[in-house]
């Protein structure tokens, strides 16, 4: 029954892989909505039969094939399920199925057979999306891997006419495989060291040993892991992919650039709790990274002026959240975090895809505003999420960041904490300064746009044209006239208003020991990060905080005196930084140019992402080029190889110009040479 | 009582002077003529050795040499004929389409 | 005494006739002259006891093969060639190719020359041995021939009888159908 939840997507694809162009948009997109809500039931099921076990033997498995045997070497096609993989395959399944159908509104425009085509990605998407969580052993996982890095490709140039478009899809790829290059490598090495790749085996097989100090086998290979999970979920230095990410529908940017597929290094790290807690370093380097990347990706978010790459770089932010949680130990506060997260940015992102909707295409929020009367659905989710993503208190993201950094405090890394603080004041500040520049204040979609030549690119426009030419920014040209604004159509609004009510009250599942709560994600999470040993019956103690992991209700229990201030503080935080907007942004937008124009290679810098791309371009890109049009193309493959291929035509050429002449035509000629050689002969003959 | 000596001069002579004509010559019957010069030169060789050996041997060689240049006489003279019919000339200079 | 003066005899007769052979422009006069140096040869091998190959000589090379040459210069009634016009054009006129020439006749002349002082009887009488009756008689000819030579006797037929072929198919004028 485990495999039904990956096959029906994967029906979906085939279906409408093979069909799709001759059937109604209407069945090619029901159907794929439909897929994936039969995932989602079938996941539910999953998950209850396993919530029936008792807690530290939930898992089933289901073992599809013996996928390769070559000696000792054997790998299974299994799929296991465990607390885990039950949030993620929900996660999936259920903000999946909401994309799907938001998106049968969304990609309305395109003919039936690119509406066919955009589903079948989807479907696909999330058939391997959910092959990774579900794997029991690295390679199925790689499988997955590999597979949702493919269907990010294939949407991300899903509009492939356009330059721009194409090219995104490709950085994606590139930069993806050379974070794969290091999980290959990191996987090869826990096989030597372990001689199997199954997860629990390998868990097993770890818990008795002691941490490891300096930087040993497990810390090298946990580390390649990490270098893969930077280059899958968009950190420091691998991220880069990401907000070129967005040229694709944005139903894509929610469901796979926001909810799942960048939360698969987050789940990757999970998933191996028990290595990595073994390696420290790692450990370390995994949690400064993240809280690197989110101040890093929080301060670029601050001055973008295309709505959905400021969601781009607060996806990539929120990200290095779950990574700093991951990396100090609170494995389950990164998972809660990934849960919430995946639920209001995913409502943003759909928000923002309806406003680029009903202004038939325009991005750039310098144009838009005054939008909160035309559109109340997309502006009261919008607002909602955004109030989520904030961590204002009682909403679902203020207890999974709560969570996190009062972990990240409580381990004692007080400077990853500060950080952790700086990057939800910046959090709330960019998300509410997109709030009220996008829907309040004067409208200003008819304007032109304003001189801004500090942009080194310009906003782009996600509109399906199909026409090479329409990169340059046009803002004239294609907005519809203002008084025909339309809010979201039903299938939009629905998907809306779930995910808003959800980044609600998602997190409520979570509410830690110190505010009354019980935490129950978190102990429901808690036995996937120990290892079960595979021999002895585990008890049925609830929390097991083992070496593997640490807990909020742990931690909640000890140091609630720690706690309370803590969340006070976060609080304030956010409020802090949502009235910093409102004052800025609502009250007197001209302070805003004016900081601009005070600190204008500051703003530059922020503005062109602290040109990242152009140092990776010129450090890497072009000396590849280089070395590979120069050297290794001309060098090699024109002038020897071809050299010596043509050179041995123009050799026997030559020659045989040479040889013809013998070929004179004249018999006496040929009567001659006849006489030569009678004169030789001769002579041999009389000299012997 | 003439030595063997005097013969194979007189052949060499003969032999020199059918060579002579085939290269020099410039007609095509006149170059199959001195080869027939070059093939009784051979036979005067092979009678006279035959008869210092004291057997007939020589003669006996002498029939096949004649019969092969009677047939090479025979197929050579039909190519003429054959090229004559194309180029209307018994120049071998006229005879170069074979050239590179 | 007289055996000498015949074998000079004959033999610049021979040599002579050869050598105006090829110096004859008009091709006729070429092989009657060819004629006659088979003649003088012919008078050569009686010479050398060898009176059936003589015979031979005069009917099957003078008697045939010469009269096809003849058949075929007449049928052919080919023009002379025009030895000044030719002379200007020709490659082997050209001097390098000429000194080639040259050497390789000079060449093959001193190996003639080297190979004949090398011959090891040339001096002794070439009909110091053997027994003249019965080198001289058809009978013993003919049983070598048909016994010893057997193979090469048949062999030759067939070759005669292809060449006799060949000649038919090569010289046929192509027919309009």
């Amino acid at each position: 029954m485990i495999a039904l939840i990956p096959l029906f997507p994967l029906l979906g694809f085939a279906i409408n892989a093979s069909m799709g162009r001759r059937l109604p948009k209407a069945v090619s997109g029901g159907l794929a909505s439909l897929v994936m809500v039969a995932s989602f039931v079938v996941s539910v099921m999953v998950v209850w039969q396993i919530a029936d076990l008792a807690p530290t033997q939930r898992v089933i498995e289901q073992t599809l094939y013996t996928w390769i045997t070559s000696g000792d070497f054997k790998i299974d096609l299994t799929l296991r399920v465990d607390p885990l993989a039950s949030v993620m395959i929900l996660v999936i399944t259920g903000i999946g199925s909401l994309i799907h159908i938001y998106s049968t509104a969304y990609m309305h425009e395109e003919v039936d057979r690119e509406f066919a085509r955009y589903f079948s990605y989807l479907n696909l998407f999330a058939f391997f999306m959910l092959v990774l969580v579900l794997g029991a052993s690295f390679l199925v996982l790689f499988v997955g891997w590999e597979g949702v890095g493919l269907c990010s490709y294939l949407l991300i140039g899903f509009w492939f006419e356009k330059r721009s478009a194409a090219d995104a899809g490709k950085k994606a790829f590139v930069v993806n495989r050379i974070g794969d290059y290091a999980f290959i490598l990191g996987t090869l090495l826990l096989f030597v060291r372990f001689g199997t790749l199954d997860f629990q085996r390998i868990a097993s097989a770890t818990a008795p040993l002691a941490p490891e100090s300096m930087f040993g086998t497990l810390s090298v290979a946990t580390l390649l892991l990490f270098i893969g999970a930077t280059g899958k979920s968009a950190q420091i230095p691998l991220y880069v992919w990401l907000p070129d990410a967005m040229e694709g529908p944005t139903p894509v940017s929610a469901l796979i650039h926001a909810a799942t597929m960048v939360t698969a290094g987050v789940y990757m790290i999970g998933r191996n709790a028990v290595l990595f807690s073994h390696a420290p370093e790692t450990m370390m380097v995994v949690a400064t990274i993240g809280a690197a990347t989110a101040l890093f990706a929080g301060t670029i978010g601050l001055v973008q002026n295309d709505i959905k790459r400021v969601l781009a770089y607060s996806t990539v932010s929120q990200l290095g959240y779950m990574f700093l949680a991951m990396g100090v130990g609170a494995f389950g506060a990164g998972i809660f975090h990934l849960y919430t997260h995946a639920f209001f940015k995913a409502c943003l992102f759909l928000g923002s895809g309806a406003v680029i909707h009903a202004l038939h295409g325009e991005q750039d929020v310098r144009n838009m505003g005054g939008l909160k009367a035309a559109l109340p659905t997309t502006y009261w989710t919008f607002l909602i999420a955004s109030l989520a993503i904030a961590g204002v208190p009682g909403l679902a993201g203020f207890f999974s960041k709560d969570e996190i950094l009062f972990e990240t405090f409580a381990h004692g890394h007080t400077i990853l904490w500060t950080i952790g603080i700086l990057t939800s004041l910046l959090t709330a500040t960019y998300m509410f300064r997109l709030v009220f520049l996008t829907f309040h204040g004067t409208r200003r979609h008819d304007a032109p746009a304003p001189q801004h030549p500090e942009e080194e690119e310009p906003t782009a426009h996600g509109a399906p044209s199909h026409t090479a030419a329409s990169d340059a920014p046009s803002h004239d040209s294609h907005v519809a006239p203002s008084h025909h604004l339309h809010d979201a159509p039903a299938a939009m609004a629905f998907a809306l208003v779930v995910l808003a009510i959800g980044s609600v009250f998602a997190g409520y599942i979570g509410i830690p020991g110190a505010l009354g709560g019980h935490n129950a994600l978190g102990s429901w999470l808690e036995p996937s990060f120990t290892a079960r040993s595979v021999t002895t019956l585990a008890d049925a103690q609830v929390a097991e905080p083992g070496e593997a992991s640490g807990t909020g209700e742990a931690g909640g229990e000890v140091n609630s005196g720690v706690e309370l201030p803590l969340m006070l503080v976060s609080s304030v935080v956010a409020i802090a930084g949502i009235a910093l907007a409102a004052f800025i942004w609502l009250k007197r937008r001209e302070i805003a140019d004016k900081a601009a124009a005070t600190f204008p290679g500051l703003y530059r810098l922020l503005l062109n992402k602290y040109y990242v791309d152009e140092i990776y371009d010129a450090t890497v890109v072009q000396p590849i080029r280089i070395v590979s049009q120069e050297g290794l193309w001309r060098g090699i493959d024109v002038n020897i190889i071809d050299g010596a291929v043509n050179g041995t035509a123009s050799i026997v050429d030559g020659s045989s110009s040479l040889l013809r002449r013998l070929q004179s035509g004249s018999v006496r000629t040929y009567a001659g040479s006849l006489f030569i050689g009678v004169v030789l002969i001769l002579g041999y003959y009389l000299w012997r | 009582m003439i030595p063997l000596g005097h013969y194979l001069v007189v052949s060499a002579i003969l032999f020199a002077i059918g060579t002579a004509g085939v290269f020099l010559r410039r007609n095509l019957i006149t170059i199959l003529l001195s080869i027939e010069i070059m093939l009784n030169a051979v036979n005067l060789t092979f009678v006279a050795f035959g008869r210092a050996q004291g057997n007939v041997d020589g003669q006996i060689i002498t029939f096949f040499v004649m019969t092969v240049a009677a047939a090479e006489a025979a197929v050579g003279l039909a190519i003429v004929i054959a090229l004559f019919r194309h180029r209307e000339s018994l120049n071998p200079d006229a005879f170069t389409s074979l050239k590179w | 005494m007289s055996e000498t003066i015949l074998f000079y005899l004959f033999s610049v007769v021979a040599i002579l006739a050869s050598a105006l052979v090829i110096g004859q422009r008009n091709p006729m006069y070429s092989i009657m002259l060819l004629i006659a140096s088979f003649g003088a040869l012919a008078a050569l091998y009686i010479q050398l006891d060898a009176p059936f190959v003589a015979m031979a000589q005069i009917i099957v090379y003078a008697g045939a093969i010469m009269v096809l040459f003849l058949f075929v210069v007449m049928l052919l009634n080919a023009p002379q060639e025009d030895a000044a016009v030719w002379d200007r054009t020709h490659p082997l006129r050209r001097p390098g190719v000429a000194r080639f020439g040259a050497l390789l006749a000079g060449l093959l002349i001193v190996q003639l020359v080297w190979a004949l002082v090398r011959v090891n009887d040339a001096s002794t009488a070439v009909n110091a041995r053997g027994d003249v009756a019965a080198i001289s008689s058809v009978r013993t000819v003919g049983r070598v021939l048909f016994t010893d030579y057997m193979f090469a006797f048949e062999a030759t037929s067939i070759l005669i009888l292809v060449a006799m072929v060949g000649a038919v198919v090569l010289a046929a004028r192509e027919t309009a159908s």
